[in-house]
């Protein structure tokens, strides 16, 4: 029997990394990869070839305005999965301030006035101020992004947003050495959203990051989906958007994102601290106490039959996240 | 029946006329399976919403609680208004009670768990919301079991009645469940109404055991619903 050859530096204790291992979900779509990559090869090239580069990924449906965008750069911005339909991305919300059901923000968000629209920035940063709509829109180039959305209720989607990292103003406004964390406020417009002067969840809805969470490229500020504007039911006119942590981390129509020491406490932690924690990473392995998150329902993908897929640690995004939680015990700072 | 207003008794003895009608019971089910049909029919157009799953899910498990409520209600409606002749539905009402229960339990174990009793039963160790409306299905089987009039009669009329009492632990139960599974959000008002109905419907039911135990000579027949 011939000897067993190694390679010389081979060991034989070179194991990969779990984050280096193609995820099977991944691998057995290698072929419909290999296909968008030859189409997004073909795309790239013929935009170069009429002077343009990074083309939109995703096509338009044609019911708000363009909002124009570029192919993210941005290492993980871009994931292969398909994207969810339009119309089950704006007819299938969490936004609380429109109605507890799915389908109550599409049918009441009409009535939510996006302009004029103001984000006042405030706190620990040396230029505080109040950023008209328009000059946010025009602070920093438009990135398409296509991401996975984990819902803490076992559902998840693929949407391609339009936004930029949110990176881009916080350092503009300069944070100072006290900035330890980020707060966001949303709209409370009783007015506007019928819920707001019920007792559902306490008004107005916030949340918060830690500020290397915030500063993290793929932490993004989303004006727009499927290349055009937001639709009010996703949180026009701007909202966040966290891929590695579950879907109620992206507060919907900010209007005030706050610069602060000590770690803001959530909405959700204030419903219900025993259920919801301050960081919400996207996490198989810690459970949430009504219901299971080690598998997730695909909307419009996975049939009525078809056994939930397994969730990914930190949504898939481990490889471009994970060092922010290095040593951090995340049973305890779920 | 003498305290009663003449129109009154007089509707009521319209509604036992018609409820003893031989069509009545057929069309009764009839009615009790439209959610399922609707839920097919939709299936059938893809309109069950983005996520069919959870819309089954939940929609078989509110029936559920809806048929409950109904079926508790016929002893009330029969002792409090006179309509006597629901007493021949409480059989069917009950019955379509754990039809919906059951396919609330499918919906679960078949959509929700891909059909793997490990994981069922894994699950239901680390959900004590979703283990509470377990133990309420379970507690429907022996009622179900015991529906067919050769039970009753194996039985004996007043263990079979000691026995079917568990409905109310089993409603009350199914409204915790409901009610669990709402937590954290201030959105008591749907399963409000449930504890109220329900709650109405306890009190009927006790104030006439304790008026039927109070007056033995007085006891009101409770042969076994035809």
């Amino acid at each position: 029997m011939p000897p067993i050859r190694r390679a010389p530096q081979d060991t034989g204790f070179n194991h990969p990394v779990p984050s280096e291992i193609t995820s099977p979900a991944l691998y057995a779509r290698r072929r419909e990869w290999l296909q968008r990559a030859g189409a997004g090869g073909a795309a790239l090239a013929l935009p170069w070839l009429a002077g343009t580069a990074r083309a939109q990924a995703t096509a338009r449906p044609g019911r708000l305005s363009a909002l124009p965008a570029q192919r993210s750069a941005v290492a993980g911005a871009m994931v292969m999965d398909r994207p969810t339909a339009y119309d089950d991305v704006t007819g299938y919300n969490n936004f609380y301030e429109f109605g507890p059901d799915k389908a109550a923000p599409a049918r009441h968000a009409s009535r939510l006035k996006t302009r004029p629209w103001t984000v006042v920035v405030e706190g620990e940063v040396r230029k505080p101020g109040t950023y008209d709509l328009d000059a946010l829109l025009k602070l920093a180039p438009m990135e398409e992004r296509i991401y996975r959305l984990r819902c803490v209720e076992g559902w998840s989607m693929v949407i391609p947003w339009v936004g930029w990292s949110l990176a881009h103003l916080i350092r503009r406004v300069e944070p100072t050495g006290n900035a330890k964390y980020v707060e966001f406020s949303t709209l409370a417009d009783p007015q506007q959203m019928p819920q707001v002067s019920g007792r559902l969840l306490e008004w107005p809805y916030t949340d918060g990051l830690r500020l290397d969470e915030a500063m993290h490229p793929l932490t993004l500020l989303a004006f727009g989906l499927y290349g055009e504007i937001l639709p009010n039911q996703n949180g026009a006119p701007l909202r966040l958007v966290v891929p590695w942590k579950y879907g109620f981390k992206g507060p919907k129509s900010i209007v005030r994102i706050r610069f602060v020491e000590r770690q803001p406490v959530s909405t959700w932690m204030r419903s219900s601290p025993g259920e919801y924690g301050f960081y919400a990473n996207v996490n198989p392995n810690v459970d949430h106490p009504r219901w299971s998150q080690a598998s997730e329902r695909r909307i419009g993908e996975d049939g009525l039959f078809t056994r939930k897929r397994a969730t990914l640690m930190f949504n898939g995004y481990e490889a471009q996240v994970g060092s922010l939680y290095a040593g951090m015990d995340l049973q305890r700072h779920f | 029946m003498t305290g009663r207003p003449l129109a009154q008794r007089s509707a009521a003895l319209a509604l036992n006329r018609a409820a003893a009608h031989p069509f009545a019971k057929p069309l009764l089910l009839l009615l009790c399976l439209g959610p399922l049909a609707g839920w097919i029919w939709a299936g059938s157009q893809g309109g069950l919403g983005a996520n069919p799953a959870e819309t089954l899910l939940r929609g078989t498990g509110l029936w559920t609680l809806r048929f409950l409520c109904l079926v508790l209600a016929v002893t009330p409606l029969r002792v409090w208004a006179g309509l006597v002749a629901l007493a021949r539905w409480r059989r069917l009402l009950g019955l379509v009670a754990f039809f919906y229960a059951l396919l609330h339990f499918l919906a679960y174990a078949w959509l929700d768990m891909g059909f793997d009793p490990a994981a069922v039963a894994r699950d239901l160790g680390k959900r004590p919301f979703a283990l509470v409306g377990f133990v309420a299905f379970v507690g429907l089987w022996p009622l179900a079991a015991t529906s067919w009039n050769g039970a009753i009669r194996w039985l004996g009329a007043a263990r079979w009645r000691t026995l079917h009492r568990l409905v109310y632990g089993i409603a009350t139960l199914g409204l915790l469940h409901f009610v669990w599974m709402r937590a954290s959000k201030n959105r008591a008002s749907e399963a409000a109404v449930y504890a109220l109905i329900l709650g109405v419907l306890f009190v009927a039911r006790w104030l006439h055991a304790h008026r039927t135990k109070s007056r033995p000579s007085g006891r009101q027949p409770t042969s076994p619903p035809k």
